[in-house]
């Protein structure tokens, strides 16, 4: 009898584990940042009204619950520049993943065509970015694209432009800035999966008549669509929420939800409108990846 | 007219074949390999090769490992380009045609079906291509479906299939666009024995139902034997030899040819003399000179040759044989009981090891020869040829 009690919780301690893990860090600390959304900004320490003491009682609870209510969210909707923050960081979101996919397919698909010795060099070089600091290689760019920056001196040297160009501060250097920080993560997985497609099945595919460019569309690109859809959705995600390369690189027009939170949080010390941002930022990312859960759970339906 | 009488010579091997162009001086071939060298860097993939093939043609290219016939076959299809030489199809050089212009169609290996496309679009695919109207694609591939009886599973994906249903697959579709030449690359590789020779002769019956011609790469020595109508020993790039199944088991040409088709024994020796075609070999494995009618051979005296007889042409018996055949004593080494064949590895004085065949015609065998009887090995002058090679 008591063995198998003691079996039963070994077996639950095996399986609720994760789900503790869960609740510990993802549940909890979402549940903290929900009810400061829902709580009013004060000039105090810390900067919002209610603070719930667990231990207050039923009375205490009461008046706590009482107090909550979505007034920042409200605040969110009718001033239009959050609404734009969140539209604009979508777009810049969109065409950056965009623009990754058309520079890391052609990359990725060399990689894999390339000779199996060689792979893996070509591997530690998309990597390699990553053993420096991410925001000393976004400052980098700065040196690049400043009106006195290598770009423009290249340029000016090969007479290919007569003034230097403003680059630095406008929505091309955010596009600039995003594609280079995010390309190896747009890389990797379509390597990963065009690395394993059979060379033959393109090879079968001219033999019955398609030439190169429609062997790639009709064999290639198609299987190669998990990469694509995991490159997508591992740059859009952090995309949606970027702060540091709009801050360094972009101008004040560049407007991002990501900066809009910080901002709420450092300059105002608005700390529930800003727990707001944060959770629309989480339901904007959260529905891609429902979406494509749905797909995928759809396709293995349909491959059955 | 000067025709010199001949002999009637009775025919060689089992099977007689009309269909038999290749002896036709008149007849084009469809396919020319034309002094064919291929190079990979240091390595030379094909040799120097020529070869023709005919139309209708069941031609299987049979040889060993890395031996070329896959490179033979890719420089068909058009994944590769000779180093050297000329490739011909149909009266056309064949240089700087790209694979998806040659009315050629090629069956994997791995069968490479496309694991995204049901097996009915896996069959379209090549019509596709020609875009034809959608009615004649959707009636074509009907008809390969029927052909390889896959009907029920149009709408199957590749990964739902069994082997042998992916290689029906891989075969409707490469038979659906209807090519001159189907190019097979060990098409039964992946198949048990079993499923592997009713495949066999369901490829025969649908190439000769579809009157195309089949160039099939096998390593399977008894495959090539069942389909073949000629056969293309390659030996490290070259063509060791071309010939009817027939003729290759019964006439083989070089020691090589002789060993890598079936079992055969072969005892080295010289020629000690002959006439009419009956040539006597002396050789250290034999007591007294051995007799062989090879009427085709021109030999010298003193020549180093090899008698090769193959194991089922050899008899053997505890007593000495009736004068007049050849005989070599020894000792049993091995049985082996195949069911239709029992195999008897027979050891000689200076430890060579001949194996000869009985097939086991009844069921019940008086006094059986056993492990370590001594016992008399015979074979008649007929049934051995010479190889100088
Ligand atoms: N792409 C290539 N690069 C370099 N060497 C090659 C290439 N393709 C074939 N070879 C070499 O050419 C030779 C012939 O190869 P091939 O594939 O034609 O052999 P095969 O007769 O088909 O052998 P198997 O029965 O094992 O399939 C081999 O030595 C092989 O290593
Ligand atoms: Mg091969």
């Amino acid at each position: 009898m008591i063995e198998a009690l003691r079996a039963r919780a070994g077996r639950l301690a095996v399986i609720g584990l994760p789900y503790l893990w869960l609740a510990i860090f993802f549940l909890l600390p979402f549940a903290i940042v929900l009810k400061i959304s829902m709580s009013d900004p004060a000039t105090a320490q810390p900067p919002y009204r209610p603070v719930l003491d667990i231990f207050g009682g039923v009375a205490h609870w009461r008046d706590f619950l009482l107090a909550l209510d979505f007034e920042n969210f409200e605040t969110l909707w009718s001033d239009s520049l959050y609404v734009h923050a969140a539209l604009s960081s979508l777009r810049i979101a969109l065409v950056s993943t965009g623009l990754l996919l058309f520079v890391g397919y052609p990359i990725a698909y060399a990689m894999a065509r390339a000779a199996p010795g060689l792979r893996p060099l070509f591997v530690a070089m998309v990597i390699l970015p990553f053993w420096t600091s991410f925001l000393i290689r976004v400052y980098a760019w700065i040196g690049i694209l400043k009106p006195e920056g290598l770009l423009n001196q290249l340029l000016l040297w090969l007479d290919i432009i007569a003034a230097p160009l403003a680059i630095l501060n406008t929505p091309t250097a955010v596009y600039i800035g995003i594609v280079y920080a995010y390309l190896p993560f747009m890389i990797l997985p379509l390597y990963a999966s065009l690395e394993r497609q059979d060379p033959t099945l393109i090879e079968a595919a001219q033999d019955l008549g398609a030439p190169a460019w429609k062997a790639f569309l009709t064999i290639t690109v198609p299987l190669s669509m998990p990469g694509i859809v995991a490159g997508a959705l591992l740059c859009f995600i952090p995309i949606v929420g970027e702060f540091v390369v709009p801050d360094l690189l972009g101008g004040s027009e560049t407007l991002m939800i990501g900066r809009t939170l910080w901002s709420e949080f450092f300059s105002n010390r608005d700390w529930p409108l800003a727990s707001a941002v944060a959770i629309v930022l989480l339901i904007i990312i959260v529905i891609p990846i429902v979406v494509y859960r749905e797909l995928e759970a759809e396709r293995w339906e349909a491959a059955r | 007219m000067n025709a010199r009488v001949q002999p009637a010579r009775p025919a060689i091997g089992a099977v007689r074949r009309a269909f038999a162009p290749w002896n036709d001086p008149q007849a084009k071939p469809l396919i020319r390999f034309e002094n064919v060298t291929k190079r990979f860097g240091p390595t030379v993939a094909v040799d120097d090769l020529s070869l023709d093939i005919f139309e209708r043609e069941f031609f299987c290219l049979l040889g060993p490992s890395g031996c070329g016939k896959s490179t033979l076959m890719r420089l068909l299809a058009g994944f590769e380009q000779p180093t050297a030489g000329r490739v011909i199809l149909g009266g056309a050089d064949l240089a700087g045609v790209p694979p998806y212009r040659r009315p050629v169609n090629m069956m994997f290996q791995s069968y490479a079906l496309f694991p995204h496309m049901s097996v009915a679009k896996n069959v379209a695919y090549g019509l596709k291509q020609e875009s034809l109207p959608r009615g004649e694609i959707e009636r074509r591939v009907q008809e390969m479906l029927q052909l390889v009886q896959l009907e029920a599973l149009a709408n199957r994906r590749p990964d739902q299939l069994s082997g042998g249903q992916r290689q029906r697959v891989a075969l409707a579709r490469s038979l659906a666009k209807q090519p001159k030449v189907l190019l097979l690359d060990e098409p039964l590789a992946a198949l048990d024995k079993k499923l592997r020779e009713e495949t066999q002769f369901e490829l025969m019956d649908i190439q000769q139902r579809l009157g195309t011609t089949f160039l099939v790469v096998t390593h399977d020595q008894e495959e090539a034997m069942t389909m073949a109508d000629r056969i293309a020993v390659m030996d490290r790039g070259r063509l060791a030899q071309v010939a009817t199944p027939g003729d290759l088991y019964e006439q083989p040409q070089t020691r090589f040819v002789a060993e890598f088709v079936g079992d055969i024994n072969l005892l080295e020796g010289r020629v000690a003399g002959g006439e009419g075609g009956f040539w006597q070999i002396t050789s250290p494995l034999a007591p007294a000179p051995l007799t062989v009618h090879d009427p085709d051979e021109a030999l010298e005296t003193g020549q180093a040759v090899a008698v090769a007889v193959r194991p089922e042409k050899m008899t053997i018996s505890r007593d000495k044989p009736a004068a007049g055949g050849n005989a070599i004593e020894g000792e049993v080494w091995d049985i082996g009981y195949l069911g239709d064949w029992t195999v008897y590895r027979v050891k000689l004085g200076d430890g060579a090891i001949l194996r000869v065949s009985r097939a086991n015609a009844s069921r019940f065998v008086e006094q059986p020869i056993d492990w370590e009887e001594r016992v008399h090995l015979g074979f008649a002058p007929d049934a051995a040829i010479i190889l100088t090679r």
